[in-house]
């Protein structure tokens, strides 16, 4: 799988950093477990907090601190070393983990010229959902307030500018206004969290905004 | 900074945890990281009986997910870090966290001992690279990792030596992209 659309580094900083809302952490995770190039870059800013962890001033702990410690971990079985669980299906572990399965577990909602979403449940200051565009349809015209990372999970998807496949990942900001379509051949699935509403341009999709929470 | 501990082999005594259950080294780890930890979360807002109850969380965790560190990948400080960041997400924030998948090639029963050593290096030499910045640029970084910057902020921040950091960790690069296919 060649992946030509990778994260950026100040997203990679900022979910290294641990500051990311809820909703990018999960697509950053989807994102980093199919690309090995943002693994080995996330680890880099990883090491800043290692290098970081190893230059700060040390608070004394407890008195008995360490042997409430080893007390704790008599207790403690330790996890042996086991293959992996690498899911079957389309979705990566931490992202299969959210939705409590693969494919057929999801929940789709109809949002109208066969798209379906389901909306993830995540923390507040950003949404997470999925998306079913059929083979050949065009996602509602819009553009964004705030942020959006769409990242492909089975298809594809073209807007003017580029071509995304399975593990590209889309970062949108406000002055991106497009029409992404999803390619013929397959229907696409995609993984999208914002940390703004969308907002849609025409009218009748803005009126079923606050219904359907996008 | 040439204090004697920064020459222990941190992840000959992980291992030591991981395949002997090796209680003197866990509690030579607990030594070095558990104030770090607690000085950590602290710093990035906790008050000191939170601080004390998550930095014996983080510790146990190390002891239960020995078998997933990589000394190949990773230095045992950065991975301290991790577990204690994401230790600070569940407690300070109460969101879930998601991580990405373990890889498939996973860590080698047998980690090269130089390699080890060279994460730990990386680590180093990062940490030299980080105290030599200036000023503003190094104050920029510690406010982004413990916890003051938001997403947006670091993103909009041009401040960041970005190039500084990836320039010096070349390890974890150079691994993944021999292993993949």
């Amino acid at each position: 799988m060649t992946i030509r659309h990778h994260l950026s580094d100040p997203l990679l900083m900022a979910y290294a950093a641990g500051q990311l809302p809820e909703a990018f952490n999960l697509v950053v995770a989807t994102h980093v477990s199919l690309c090995d190039d943002c693994r080995a870059r996330l680890g880099a800013f990883d090491a800043v907090g290692g290098a970081l962890i190893e230059e700060i001033d040390e608070i004394s702990m407890g008195e008995v601190a360490l042997e409430a410690a080893l007390a704790r971990i008599d207790g403690l079985p330790q996890a042996t070393r086991a293959e992996p669980l690498k899911p079957a299906g389309i979705f990566p572990a931490p992202l299969a983990d959210y939705i409590g399965g693969d494919l057929n577990a999801v929940r789709w909602r109809r949002i109208g010229g066969g798209v379906k979403q389901a909306i993830l449940p995540t923390g507040p200051d950003a949404s997470a959902r999925l998306l079913y565009i059929p083979a050949g349809t065009a996602v509602p015209d819009h553009g964004h307030r705030g942020m959006e990372l769409t990242l492909v999970l089975q298809g594809a998807f073209a807007d003017d500018n580029a071509r995304f496949n399975r593990g590209d990942i889309e970062i949108a900001d406000e002055e991106l206004e497009h029409t992404p379509v999803a390619l013929a051949g397959q229907d696409c699935i995609c993984l999208a969290a914002t940390d703004a509403p969308l907002r849609f341009r025409s009218v009748l999709p803005r009126l079923a905004q606050p219904l359907f929470r996008i | 900074m040439a204090k004697a501990e920064d020459v222990t082999d941190w992840a000959g005594l992980l291992i030591r945890v991981r395949d002997r259950q090796d209680r003197a080294a866990f509690a030579q780890l607990f030594r070095h990281f558990a104030p770090r930890v607690k000085g950590f979360l602290m710093k990035s807002g906790a008050g000191a009986a939170l601080a004390e109850e998550c930095a014996q969380d983080v510790m146990a965790t190390l002891w239960q997910k020995a078998h997933l560190f990589d000394p190949a990948r990773a230095s045992v400080s950065t991975w301290v870090y991790t577990i204690a960041r994401n230790k600070r997400i569940d407690a300070l924030r109460k969101d879930r966290r998601a991580e990405p998948e373990e890889l498939d090639w996973g860590p080698e029963p047998e980690p090269d001992q130089a390699e080890a050593m060279e994460a730990q290096q990386d680590t180093e030499r990062l940490g030299q690279a980080l105290a030599q910045l200036p000023a503003k640029q190094r104050a920029l970084i510690e406010r982004a990792f413990y916890g003051e910057l938001s997403h947006s902020e670091i993103a909009a921040e041009t401040g960041l030596p970005l190039g500084t950091i990836k320039s010096r960790i070349r390890l974890a690069l150079d691994k993944l992209r021999h292993h993949m296919t």
